[in-house]
C-alpha cells in the first residue's frame, strides 16, 4: 500500500503575519517558511502506518515554485521514501490543487491520501474534501485517531459536538487534526540521507489539469484591533463594572 | 434569477443555531429568494423550525433513512442535484459545513469561499486568513454558482417570526455510495449551555494546573449560567476534553461575556474570541498578552479571585 501526503509550504506558525502597507498581500519577504503543521502531522501518521507494517511506501508531494523543495526535503528527512514536486510559479487554489492531486493519484495509485485539515496561511480547509469528491472516494476529515484493518480505516474525527467515528473503505482521503500525533524531530543524519532520496519534478502544464475559474483576492487588510481595556483593582470592582454594562 | 440555498445543520431533531446565523449572512447578499434545505431521516420538526426563520422563502424537506447520520459523502451529491436551481449555496462554517461544503463545491466544479465574515455584494466577501491576522476580500467569478461557508461568530442568528414560510417535500436524488459508515458520536457530556452558542463563556487555561483545578471554572460557570471553554494548552495537558477548546483550531465563539482565566492569550486562542462582546481576563502575570485585548483585567491568583467573584455574583 502506498500513502500519498501532499504538503504545503507556508509561513511558519510562530511568525506573526503582517499585512503589507499597500494592502496587496501579507509580508513574506525574509519570513521563516515551514511545512504546514497539519500536513506534518499527516506525514507523521503516514510514517507510523508504514512503520507498523501497514504500508510499503510514503510519497510526499507539493505544488509550487522551486522553494517548496525545501519542505519536500524535510519530508524526506522525516522518513518519506520519495517526493514529487509539481512545479508552477502561480498560486494554486484548493480546487486546482485537488485536480492536480487527482492526476498524481492516477499515476501512483495510493490507498490513502493523507492531508492536513487546513493550511495555516489561507485557512480554507477545502483541498482534502474536494479531492475526495473528484476521486469519488470516502473522506474522513479532522482525524484524531486512525486505525486500519482489512481495507478499511476507522477514523475518529474532532467535530464540534465531540468525537465522531466513521468507518471508510480504502482508498480514501484522510485529513489530520491537531491531536492525531506529535511529529518527530528530524535528525542531522536523516537530513543527509534525504538528499539522496528521489525527488521528481513534473511541470504543472504536463499534467493537463482542467483550468478552474479562480477566486480573485482583491485586497488585504489587518483585522480591526480590539483596544485593551483597564486593569481593575478588585473582584468587587469587576462585578460593579459588569453590572453597569448590564452584563450581570 | 438569483436564488440562495442554505444547507441546514441539525442535531437530535433541533435546528443548530449556526443555520440561523448562515441565514443572517445570506440576507446581506441582497437576494430575496432564500431556501433552506433540511436533509433528515424525519424532517418535520427541523423543517418547521427553519420555516419560522425570518428571511427564509421556502424550506425543502428531504427525507431518507440514509440521513439518520449526515455524512459529506452521502450529502454532497444531493446538494449537487439541487444546485442547478440556485446561484448561491451556503453552509455554516462549523465542522459539519467545513466537511461537507467543499465536497459539494468540487462536484459542482467551483471553488469555495470559506468563513465569510462580511458580505460586500452578491459575489464579494471578506474572510479571515492567517488565523485572523489578516482579512482578505474575495471575489467569486460571475456566471457560476457561489459556494460559501458563513462564519457563525460573525453573525447573530436570524430571528423567528409568526408567519412561517412554506415547506416543500422533495425526494432524495442520490444513493448511498456505500463506502462511508457512521459508527458513533461521543460527547463529553456536561449539562451546561452549548459552548458554540452560549451568551456567557468561562474558559480556563494551563494555569488551572490540573483537571481538579478546573473545578473552580465549572463552579463559577454554573453560577453564571455560562458554558465552559479552555485554551489549547489546557486541552493538551489533558485537563478537559478537546471539544472545549476555543481558538483557531478549536471553536470560534462570540459570546456577550467571556472570561479568560489563567489564559496567557496566544494568538491562536485570541482568534477564537475576538468577536466576543466583553472580555474579562484574570491572570497572575500582568504582562500576559490577554490583557492587551481584554476589556477588564484582574491581576492575581485566580484560585482566590474566581471563588470571590462567584460569591459576589
Amino acid at each position: 500500500m502506498k500513502i500519498l501526503v501532499p504538503i504545503k509550504r507556508v509561513v511558519d506558525y510562530n511568525v506573526r503575519v503582517k499585512v503589507k502597507s499597500d494592502g496587496s498581500g501579507v509580508e513574506t519577504e525574509g519570513v521563516k517558511m515551514s511545512i504546514n503543521p497539519f500536513d506534518e502531522i499527516a506525514l507523521e501518521e503516514a510514517l507510523r502506518i508504514k512503520e507498523a507494517g501497514n504500508a510499503e511506501e510514503v510519497i510526499v508531494c507539493s505544488i509550487g515554485n522551486k522553494d517548496c523543495q525545501q519542505q519536500l526535503r524535510t519530508g524526506l528527512a522525516m522518513g518519506a521514501d520519495r517526493a514529487i514536486h509539481v512545479v508552477t510559479d502561480g498560486s494554486v487554489q484548493p480546487l486546482a490543487a485537488a485536480r492536480v492531486l487527482l492526476k498524481l493519484i492516477e499515476k501512483e495509485g495510493p490507498e490513502i491520501v493523507f492531508l492536513g485539515k487546513q493550511a495555516i496561511d489561507d485557512d480554507n480547509s477545502q483541498t482534502g474534501q474536494m479531492l475526495a469528491a473528484l476521486w469519488d472516494r470516502p473522506q474522513a476529515t479532522f482525524a484524531s485517531k486512525v486505525e486500519l484493518s482489512d481495507g478499511k480505516a476507522t477514523v475518529t474525527r474532532e467535530v464540534d459536538a465531540g468525537l465522531e467515528t466513521l468507518e471508510v473503505d480504502l482508498p480514501a482521503v484522510l485529513t489530520s487534526d491537531l491531536r492525531l500525533n506529535e511529529p518527530r524531530f528530524v535528525k542531522l543524519p536523516d537530513i543527509m540521507k534525504a538528499k539522496r532520496k528521489p525527488l521528481d519534478e513534473i511541470a504543472l502544464d504536463e499534467l493537463d489539469v482542467e483550468a478552474a475559474a479562480r477566486l480573485e483576492l482583491t485586497a488585504y487588510e489587518p483585522p480591526p484591533k480590539r483596544s485593551g481595556g483597564r486593569i481593575l483593582e478588585s473582584a468587587r470592582e469587576l462585578v460593579d463594572e459588569l453590572k453597569n454594562k448590564g452584563l450581570l | 434569477m438569483a436564488r440562495v440555498l442554505i444547507i441546514a445543520q441539525h442535531e437530535d431533531g433541533a435546528l443548530n443555531p449556526a443555520t440561523a446565523k448562515t441565514l443572517s449572512g445570506a440576507l446581506g447578499l441582497g437576494i430575496d429568494d432564500i431556501d433552506i434545505a433540511v436533509f433528515a431521516e424525519s424532517a418535520a420538526g427541523v423543517a418547521q423550525q427553519a420555516s419560522r426563520l425570518q428571511g427564509a422563502s421556502r424550506v425543502l424537506a428531504i427525507e431518507h433513512a440514509d440521513f439518520a447520520h449526515l455524512t459529506a459523502a452521502r450529502l454532497a451529491p444531493e446538494i449537487k442535484a439541487l444546485a442547478g436551481d440556485y446561484t448561491h449555496i451556503l453552509g455554516p462554517s462549523t465542522t459539519f459545513g467545513r466537511d461537507l461544503m467543499p465536497r459539494a463545491a468540487a462536484l459542482i466544479g467551483v471553488g469555495q469561499v470559506s468563513d465569510v465574515q462580511e458580505v460586500i455584494d452578491s459575489h464579494t466577501f471578506k474572510r479571515p486568513i492567517y488565523a485572523g491576522n489578516a482579512i482578505v476580500t474575495v471575489k467569486a467569478p460571475e456566471g457560476q454558482t457561489v459556494v460559501a461557508t458563513v462564519r457563525s461568530a460573525s453573525y447573530s442568528a436570524a430571528v423567528e417570526g409568526d408567519s412561517p414560510c412554506e415547506i416543500e417535500s422533495r425526494e432524495a436524488a442520490a444513493t448511498d455510495p456505500g463506502h462511508t459508515r457512521y459508527i458513533n458520536l461521543e460527547t463529553g457530556g456536561g449539562d451546561g449551555p452549548d459552548l458554540q452558542t452560549a451568551d456567557r463563556v468561562v474558559s480556563g487555561g494551563r494555569a488551572m494546573g490540573s483537571a481538579e483545578g478546573f473545578d473552580v471554572i465549572y463552579s463559577f460557570a454554573k453560577k453564571l449560567g455560562a458554558a465552559v471553554g479552555a485554551s489549547r494548552a489546557a486541552v493538551d495537558a489533558g485537563y478537559v476534553p478537546n471539544e472545549l477548546q476555543v481558538g483557531q483550531t478549536g471553536k470560534i465563539i462570540a459570546p456577550e461575556l467571556y472570561f479568560a482565566i489563567g489564559i496567557s492569550g496566544a494568538i491562536q486562542h485570541l482568534t477564537g474570541i475576538k468577536d466576543a462582546g466583553t472580555i474579562v481576563a484574570i491572570n497572575k502575570d500582568a504582562e500576559a498578552p490577554i490583557f492587551e485585548i481584554a476589556d477588564f483585567g484582574l491581576v492575581g491568583d485566580l484560585f482566590e479571585i474566581v471563588p470571590e467573584l462567584e460569591k459576589l455574583i
